[in-house]
């Protein structure tokens, strides 16, 4: 061969290697990398925690600083302003302490115009508005009635916004991408998953794991309870959008399958860490609180907040955890707003749509009766 | 003496190309003149050609480019024919098997009906090639080994796409077409099937898989290291020891105390590898059919082993207080 060519050959060669080495090296997590154990040896029921992404995320996740308590005597803000419908019975102090905290958490840039029409404090005419009172509301119910998820340290306003009007890690039900129609298969509405989808960290898993599950009340467990078959019918399909559920949920929180899991079982309760319990109630608290709350202000949206269906944004694990096990590493706020632990006025009627699953659905069952051996 | 101790083969051997022994009974004859390639050399022989496509080759080609433009096409068609996204996306592309509930009936092409055409070329298109790889071997005069052991993994195949998914009573419990789709199906189906790490015969396989690798490692190491006394004629060696082999022998039977003849390591790695896929797919056969739960199999069985709870008693919390599991 020539000698030029074989140069060549050699150069390409060397300068491919060179860049799938950068590809793979790219990949890879730099040290130190520190494993906690949690559960039995043996079993990797641990954490990993990565120094670099530990100190991204401790930063991340401050807590910021409270305003001084306000007295709470004195006249209330329901008796001195107009329209105040869910914390009125807070003193006038408590109350101004409240909107200053709110405006540093969710709109500090846009300040107390974001909400309301300056001129008249107690106009309803912003939509914003219209959404901040429910949103009291909603974390007034979380820190009252989902303790079982949210324990003592409870959430505030600052829980999800973290300095933003619009909260990050919302979603929207997600019909996938524009289909041809006709005869050919669609990766949308057809089969809901073969796409590379951040929802699932990337995988080809369904893209869209929050509406089924986290809307809709559809059946997460998947697993036969039974050694030998019989009653069981769960299909492998169904198991891809549990699947798809758990990996959102552990890239939400930054851990693996094994914080909660024994992954030998992945369905037995006996075997798994208390964190599965408070996963089993945050499941529930927001399906509540989609359906309850996002839900009920539909009429209250413009068409801009709005996902590509119509439908209302909604919150799921990532809105709240961000990465993290525990928002905001379970420094609670919550003791320094004991006005946002219950309850205040009286509550608006709410919107619970009836959700069936189309015809033809990959997230069901094999139907009963057609033939599967049995012992 | 040629040396096989690197990388690459440094000898290549350059004689009139070699059209190969005479064939008879058949009306086609190969095709093509022989060529020489110096690249191809350095893997393999440098020879290319003449081919043998026949009767079954070319509709096995035909079959196969069917089955490759349906689950393309479908592939491209889920993005909306977006040239970009198909190229950028094509590894998480899939082809679908039908949604659960259609059973064993056929769909609407749009809804799964597809994913039984392209199966049903891609089944015609592999069974098409073993029979050519069956009848060319025959022809050459040759044993059938290689057509046996591409049987066990048509057969894995087979019960992953066909015969498994009849037992079930639905298409959906197939493997859908596509790179990343069809690694999600694995881990999905050993979720839903109770962790297939305590099915035996997937036990087995694995056996036989990692037994496969140390197999080729050790046999070509010996062979590449007794190569400088002419091991690469393997096949003289079979029947008149000569000096490499006799050395390989004698190495195994230092570090080991036993070793394989030069003909039985080829009968150990041959079963080591078609009984890779045979257990595998038994293992398959029987997820779902006649175990549910592989994992609740395994804990009934004693190969689980039990372990402390270190976080006291976790119960279900969906269940009433009180209630067992």
């Amino acid at each position: 061969m020539m000698p030029g060519v074989k140069t060549a050959l050699g150069l390409v060669g060397a300068v491919g290697a060179a860049l799938l080495g950068i590809a793979m090296v790219s990949q890879f997590q730099a040290p130190r990398l520190e494993e906690v154990q949690r559960g039995y040896r043996g079993t990797a029921m641990q954490v990993n925690y990565n120094e670099k992404e530990l100190t991204r995320y401790l930063a991340e996740n401050k807590v910021p600083a409270s305003l001084p308590q306000a007295p709470a005597a004195g006249p209330k803000a329901g008796a001195v302003y107009k329209n105040v419908q869910v914390l009125g019975d807070l003193s006038v102090g408590q109350f101004t302490r409240l909107m200053v905290s709110i405006t540093n958490w969710v709109s500090p840039k846009q300040g107390c115009a974001y909400c309301h029409n300056t001129a008249n404090m107690a106009e309803d005419n912003l939509y914003t508005k219209i959404v901040s009172r429910r949103m009291f509301q909603m974390t007034q119910h979380i820190n009252a009635d989902w303790q079982a998820h949210v324990q003592g340290t409870g959430v505030t306003c600052y829980t999800c916004h973290r300095g933003n009007p619009v909260p990050n890690n919302i979603w929207f039900t997600d019909p996938g991408p524009r289909t041809p129609g006709g005869n050919m298969i669609s990766a949308g509405p057809a089969t809901g998953q073969n796409l590379a989808a951040k929802s699932v960290n990337y995988a080809s898993l369904p893209y869209d794991p929050f509406t089924p599950f986290l809307e809709n009340d559809h059946s997460i467990r998947v697993q036969g309870e039974q050694a030998l078959p019989g009653s069981d019918r769960h299909s492998i399909k169904e198991a891809e959008w549990t699947f798809a559920l758990m990996n959102y949920f552990g890239n939400s929180l930054g851990v693996n399958c094994t914080y909660c899991h024994n992954s030998r079982a992945f369905s037995d309760w006996s075997q798994s860490s208390p964190a599965k319990v408070v996963a089993w109630h945050g499941i529930n608290m927001t399906r509540d609180l989609n359906n309850d709350y996002l839900k009920s202000l539909a009429n209250a949206w413009p068409a801009n907040r709005l996902g590509a269906t119509g439908d209302s944004p909604k919150l799921a694990c990532a809105t709240c955890h961000q990465g993290v096990y525990k928002p905001l590493y379970g420094v609670s706020m919550l003791k320094d707003f004991p006005e946002l632990s219950h309850p205040g006025g009286a509550g608006v009627g709410y919107l619970n749509a009836a959700w069936t699953p189309p015809n033809g659905s990959m997230r069901e069952a094999i139907p009963a009766g057609q033939p599967k051996i049995t012992q | 003496m040629a040396e096989y101790q690197n990388l690459f083969t440094r000898v290549q051997v350059r004689g009139p190309v070699y059209a190969g022994v005479p064939v008879t009974g058949t009306s086609w004859t190969r095709s093509g003149k022989p060529f020489y390639i110096h690249l191809f050399g350095k893997l393999g022989d440098a020879q290319v050609g003449p081919l043998y496509l026949g009767i079954t080759g070319i509709a096995s080609l035909v079959c196969g480019f069917i089955a490759f433009e349906i689950i393309g096409l479908n592939m491209w068609a889920s993005v909306n024919w977006d040239p970009v996204q198909f190229v950028r996306q094509l590894f998480w592309l899939a082809l679908e098997p039908p949604a659960p509930g259609w059973g064993l009936r056929f769909p609407p092409l749009a809804q799964g009906g597809w994913w039984l055409m392209a199966g049903f070329f891609l089944t015609a298109s592999i069974l098409l090639w073993w029979t050519r790889i069956y009848l060319r071997a025959k022809v050459l005069g040759l044993g059938n080994h290689v057509a046996w052991a591409f049987a066990a993994a048509i057969w894995l195949y087979l019960v992953l796409g066909f015969i498994r998914p009849l037992l079930m009573g639905s298409w959906s419990e197939a493997v859908p077409f596509g790179i990343f789709p069809h690694l999600d199906w694995t881990a999905a189906f050993s979720l839903r099937y109770g962790n297939l790490f305590y099915n035996p015969f997937h036990m087995l396989s694995i056996v036989f898989l990692y037994g496969s690798t140390l197999l080729f490692a050790m046999h070509g190491a010996t062979v590449l290291a007794i190569s400088r006394f002419g091991a690469e004629r393997e096949l003289e060696q079979i029947i008149d020891r000569g000096t490499a082999f006799e050395r390989g022998t004698l190495f195994w039977r230092w570090t080991m105390g036993w070793a394989a003849s030069a003909e039985s390591i080829h009968r150990w790695a041959w079963w080591f590898a078609i009984l890779t896929p045979i257990t595998g797919g038994i293992g398959i056969l029987l997820t779902g059919t006649v175990v549910d739960n592989w994992y609740l199999w395994g804990e009934k069985h004693g190969i689980a082993a039990h372990y402390p709870a270190v976080w006291g008693v976790v119960t279900d919390p969906a269940l009433p207080q009180g209630a067992a599991r």
